[in-house]
């Protein structure tokens, strides 16, 4: 068999307890990238793995904002520039009856800005992934919680992470080919 | 568990289960999966599926006609401009309602027994809400033309009037419609992902691979979906009861006496939530009998939404009361005939009819028994949902059909081609409901993972 580097090694546990645990002490060993995979979100398991910043909901305000600002102005633009009209002598901008549009406006965009924001930070869709070819991971979607250490951490190395990932009792471990 | 118990619990400062005992992580998944994956189709499914086709097709049918002939073949006539098109987007916007109610609401309210209903509660909503969109589309006279409600640059130097209600409802409509549905599918892609998983079907496990995005449960992904998830349910939650306030502005801003009050906002929202609950109601019923599914919708939910009901029922039954002493209290005689018409005119059956049904009748959800008993509560459903489609009626034709001016007066008739639509969109919500259940999971997995104890997370 050829020698190819891997993607990383792969330990399998089988409650989120034990994962949080595994994921601390992976971090408190030195290992910088790491991730874990559960089926469910767990509380505290993305601080375990050092992750901090949430950037999706500044995206949603942005969207809000760019919603909110363009429903106004759209519908002040048209009655005031593009095509004003009078009407029993009432202002162009009568801007208390454009809040509702501006309301639906802002929502609108906010909630599109949350959900492309978040896909896009996550890097969705990606329909191939080298965990997938590890024929446990399926249960990752079930009843299994995953820990993998990336190869290319620098303080990765195939015998010696293996040992220490065998140290936090997992079920299983496994050689995720890249 | 019957509520004595509940309460027990409850006091004795326990939590109440939402599910049955005995579930782990893989048994959840596997009984809620291989309703969609294993187990075969019924010939139950095929004969409500079937029925439901073959309404759709019916309303089809009198849409196609509608196209061919103008909406001369409905019931529509001066002085009743609005018929059962608008009562019956109304209706169907209205049960919407229920299911942003369950699925954003109670979510920001951290209601965990939520978890077992929001996602069938809002592919109701999605439904329903297709449904009603197809009235306001058909009813425009010429709907080829419809898309000139939406702001575009065009070569007429027109631009839609921003001022009217009626403009506002598209916005409001529109902008409902596509953040419920990116708030129901971004809740479907992890157990998308399961049932990517979990299929045999080589087929089937490609398409949902496809829209399950290729969720791997990583962590982060999970760290900003949630995130994501509680954002739009805050954003939902000012939009749901935006809608039907909006919508209520269509009558509320005309100064036609029966339209032209201040209470219509809260009023319709809570009617809105009243008759929601009541097609949650008539759509768990049969199908947690049908699927099993006992231990997930509990008892529990069914006695949480009577409760539901019961309230906003008596805030629509304020409404109602509020209508009355308006028109006599402001002395405006228009006003005050408007009720007197409702009341005892041509249409006072109906009146009568909408108060034994809103009012009267779900009172008996003050008894126990009957809050816990499934037949009772399908029943009772029932009649408030006949009671609420009663209300809109009122509201429009009976307003209608007797305003200023005696020489404006008329009478409001559905032919055959507004029931054959009506009962169409029955039928299309009937048939999509039958899909829904059979290709996608009905209860959310990942959710109800998260109710059982082994979720929590146990300090070393």
């Amino acid at each position: 068999m050829r020698a190819t580097r891997n993607y990383g090694l792969m330990a399998e546990f089988d409650s989120a307890s034990n994962l949080v645990a595994a994921a601390d002490r992976t971090r408190e060993a030195g290992y910088q990238k790491i991730d874990a995979y559960s089926p469910f979100p767990v509380e505290g398991l993305a601080e375990a793995i050092g992750f901090h910043l949430d950037l999706v909901p500044l995206i949603t305000l942005i969207g809000g904002i760019v919603g909110g600002a363009s429903g106004f102005l759209m519908q002040w633009w048209i009655n005031v520039v593009s095509y004003p009209v009078n009407i029993g002598g009432k202002p162009h901008n009568s801007w208390p009856a454009f809040i509702p549009i501006t309301f639906e406006m802002t929502i609108l965009f906010a909630a599109i800005a949350a959900v492309l924001g978040m896909l896009a930070l996550n890097g969705l869709p990606m329909p191939y992934h080298p965990v997938f070819n590890v024929p446990r991971f399926a249960f990752a979607t079930k009843d299994r919680f995953f820990l993998i250490v990336f190869a290319s951490d620098k303080k990765y190395d195939a015998a010696a992470t293996r040992k220490f990932l065998e140290g936090l009792n997992p079920r299983a471990i496994s050689e995720v080919p890249s | 568990m019957d509520e004595r118990e509940q309460e027990a619990l409850a006091r004795a400062g326990k939590p109440v289960p939402v599910m049955g005992p005995g579930y782990t992580f893989g048994s959840v998944t596997d009984k809620i999966s291989s309703i969609v994956l294993t187990r075969p189709t019924s010939n139950g499914w095929f004969v409500g599926f079937g029925i439901g086709f073959l309404l759709t097709m019916m309303m089809l049918y009198a849409i196609g006609y509608l196209f061919v002939r103008g909406i001369g073949i409905w019931g529509d006539t001066t002085p009743i401009g609005w018929g059962f098109e608008i009562v019956n987007f109304v209706w169907w916007i209205g049960i919407g309602h229920a299911g942003t109610l369950i699925s954003a609401i109670l979510l920001l309210l951290r209601q965990s027994w939520r978890n077992s209903i929001n996602r069938f509660a809002e592919a109701m909503t999605l439904f329903a809400v297709a449904c009603a969109g197809i009235f306001p589309a058909i009813h425009v006279g010429r709907p080829w033309l419809a898309y000139w409600l939406f702001p575009y640059p065009n070569t007429m130097g027109y631009w839609p009037q921003f001022r009217s209600p009626l403009m506002w409802d598209v916005f409001a409509v529109s902008t409902y419609f596509t953040v419920s549905l990116i708030f129901w599918f971004i809740g479907l892609v992890p157990d998308l992902a399961t049932l990517r998983d979990r299929s045999d079907n080589f087929i089937a496990k490609r398409i949902y691979g496809l829209l399950a995005l290729g969720w791997r449960g990583s962590a982060r992904h999970w760290h900003r979906y949630e995130t994501a998830y509680l954002l739009l349910a805050g954003l939902a939650t000012p939009l749901v009861l935006s809608v039907h306030t909006v919508v209520s502005f269509d009558f509320a801003i005309a100064i036609v006496p029966g339209w032209h009050t201040t209470i219509f906002p809260p009023y319709f929202v809570a009617g809105a939530i009243y008759s929601g609950f009541a097609m949650v109601l008539m759509l768990a019923i049969p199908i947690r009998r049908i699927y099993g599914l006992e231990d997930f919708i509990t008892e529990r939910h069914l006695q949480n939404s009577a409760k539901v009901m019961l309230a906003t029922g008596l805030i629509v039954a304020y409404g109602y009361g509020i209508e009355a002493f308006m028109g006599w209290y402001s002395g405006n005689r228009y006003d005050a005939f408007s009720l007197w018409n409702r009341l005892h005119g041509p249409y006072a059956v109906f009146y009568w009819a909408l108060l034994i049904c809103n009012i009267f009748v779900p009172q008996l959800l003050w008894i126990r028994r009957l809050r816990t008993s499934p037949l009772a509560l399908f029943l009772l459903s029932g009649v408030i949902l006949v009671g609420m489609w009663l209300e809109r009626f009122i509201i429009v034709v009976v307003s209608l059909h007797r305003d200023f001016l005696t020489s404006s007066w008329g009478m409001y008739y559905p032919t055959r081609w507004d029931w054959m639509t009506f009962i169409g969109t029955i039928g299309m919500f009937l048939a999509a409901m039958f899909l829904f259940v059979r290709i996608l999971p009905m209860i959310s997995i990942f959710e109800m993972r998260t109710l059982l104890p082994e979720a929590e997370v146990k300090p070393e």
